[in-house]
């Protein structure tokens, strides 16, 4: 160190400690990453892969696909798949019809009544799903509020049957779905530039027109992508249609969990399992590629 | 009656056009809050039978929750699982959060889809599969078990709103702290962290409400006496309708009510 370095030799001296600093600096950062990628491994990643493993392990312990076989030619599975799909789209369908108009006028209310409002559709949201769909057996039930609404009105004579079938399954289902939809289309109607209808209006459009031409096209992105969301997270629906339901609806989870525990047949519930994970990222991945283009707008 | 001939928006059309609007409107928010709120009268009947409105007042549904031993000690296993939850949950998600935010970090969309997958898998598979893993374990039943699945759950709520937390503050000044001489951990502490407390009120209430509200995996991993208290509660709403859950369901919807008030006033004193 008796000589001091020449220009180039200090420079690519600094470039060395510079190149260091960065490299420490990144991996520390992802030191951070480290809990989470080790939580997620033992509890996310393990058991799927566990279900993956087992939904290709035979009878007889060795690899084969006889779990998937069975899942095609057995008429039963085919069944639950088709009651699971009939029930999530009517369900979603439903959501749809409630949920765009209420979106639509949550999003052009007054900001003092629109925050009253809003109160309103996040209380269900923070309200255990359980507590919601004990309140819904009991207003659902043959003597309960509804009927008895209904009856004292003369609109009906004998107690509809509300719950324990179908019906019952998708109005619990509906409530519960209905805050995924609302609040994500509310802020997406929130964005759109209500000059765009101004203009549509003052070139000569009917309030219609400029609904239909202007503002649907421009919310379509962001209500496609919130349906599909619905729709997801109603075929992994487990709770609500089996309490509901009063065990007459079999939607694949259930199907899922009493092949697995009832029947500890756990090939076939890990079969049935992986395909309505692979349906379900499919569409989450149709869902995100929509939803992004709802960012990227129509006219920007 | 004169409001409704004014016009509701700058399209001209009037109130009165939009009347089946607002109609359509107060029912679906009736639809939405009738079951919240239904429990609470519910709560109070005398009767052994579910009806409403209640005939008679009386506070037996609540004398028989707080007085069961079975219920409270299932209570106490949620709140106790809740809150572990809700902290390990809370750490772990701002640590990542902060670091894919900051960071040129590799595989960047690789993680955060490996980050989103709890909220993509159904929770079913996530039940069968913690139920094989966890009997060979032997974490059926305890609170470690219960615990590392919600807090799983949790995560990606906590990372989406840690990073919309992020985005919304300037991170130049914790370079400024760092600059200055301050380590990263203390310079993340006394500078960022004031400053991004509201997000951590939100991501911390999201993840206890998450593990609270999480029924299925708590069905598979966790029985007998080690039961929460959503899985006691499904129980005895397959087998016979039990009015003492009416009572609980209206505690659950005060502490909702609560946090619901928490959130708002954190958000509503959050720096815009």
């Amino acid at each position: 160190m008796s000589t001091s370095p020449t220009p180039t030799q200090s420079s690519s001296l600094n470039r060395e400690v510079l190149r260091k600093a960065d490299r420490r600096e990144r991996l520390s950062l992802e030191a951070l990453l480290l809990p989470g990628i080790a939580l997620l491994a033992c509890a996310i990643l393990l058991p799927i892969g566990v279900m993956l493993y087992l939904s290709f392990v035979g009878e007889d312990g060795s690899f084969s696909f006889e779990n998937y076989a069975r899942l095609w030619t057995t008429p039963v599975y085919g069944e639950v798949f088709n009651i699971t799909f009939r029930i999530s789209l009517l369900t979603t369908i439903m959501v749809a019809a409630i949920g765009y108009p209420l979106a639509f006028i949550l999003a052009h209310l007054p900001e003092r009544l629109q925050n009253w409002a809003l109160l309103f559709v996040l209380l269900p949201f923070w309200t255990p799903v359980l507590v919601r769909t004990y309140a819904w057996l009991v207003l659902l039930q043959d003597h309960g509020l509804i009927n008895n609404g209904l009856i004292g009105l003369g609109l009906i004579k004998e107690p509809l049957e509300l719950s324990h079938n179908v019906t019952g399954a998708i109005i619990g289902m509906v409530q519960i779905m209905l805050p995924f939809l609302v609040l994500p289309l509310f802020s997406s109607m929130k964005a759109i530039d209500q000059n765009l209808i101004a203009a549509a209006s003052n070139l000569g459009a009917t309030p219609a027109r400029a609904f239909r031409d202007v503002f649907f096209p421009l919310s379509l992105p962001g209500f496609l992508a919130g349906i599909l969301m619905v729709f997801v997270l109603c075929l992994g629906f487990y709770v609500t249609p089996a309490v509901l339901g009063g065990g007459r609806v079999i939607m694949a989870a259930m199907r899922i969990d009493a092949t697995a525990r009832l029947y500890t047949n756990w090939g076939a519930a890990s079969s049935l399992g992986i395909v309505l994970l692979v349906i379900t990222i499919l569409l989450i991945l149709v869902a995100t590629y929509v939803g992004r283009r709802a960012g990227q707008g129509m006219f920007r | 009656m004169k409001w409704l001939l004014q016009p509701a928006s700058m399209t001209q059309v009037t109130h009165l056009q939009r009347l089946w609007l607002y109609i359509i409107t107060i029912f679906a928010i009736a639809f939405l809050v009738a079951p919240t709120l239904i429990v609470i009268p519910m709560s109070f009947s005398g009767s052994e039978f579910l009806e409403f409105p209640p005939k008679h007042f009386s506070l037996r549904w609540y004398e028989s929750y707080f007085t069961s031993p079975a219920w409270m000690r299932a209570t106490l296993i949620s709140v106790n699982v809740a809150i572990l939850s809700m902290l390990s949950a809370t750490i772990i998600g701002t640590a990542a959060a902060y670091a894919l935010w900051v960071g040129r970090i590799r595989f960047k969309t690789a993680l955060w889809g490996l980050f989103a997958l709890p909220i993509a898998i159904p929770v079913i598979l996530l039940a069968v599969g913690s139920l094989f893993v966890f009997a060979r374990l032997s974490l059926v039943n305890t609170t470690l078990g219960l615990t590392l699945m919600h807090t799983a759950i949790a995560l990606p709520f906590v990372m989406i709103v840690m990073t919309s937390g992020f985005a919304s503050y300037d991170m130049n000044q914790e370079q400024a702290a760092r600059s200055l001489g301050a380590t990263r951990l203390y310079a993340f502490i006394t500078v960022t962290l004031p400053q991004i407390r509201f997000s951590i009120v939100s991501a911390m209430l999201f993840s206890f409400f998450s593990s609270f509200d999480e029924v299925v995996v708590a069905m598979f991993i966790s029985t007998g006496s080690g039961a929460t208290l959503n899985r006691k509660m499904f129980n005895s709403l397959r087998d016979q309708v039990d009015p003492t859950i009416a009572a609980i369901s209206t505690c659950l919807v005060t502490v909702s009510i609560l946090l619901i008030v928490i959130g708002q006033l954190s958000r509503s004193r959050a720096p815009r």
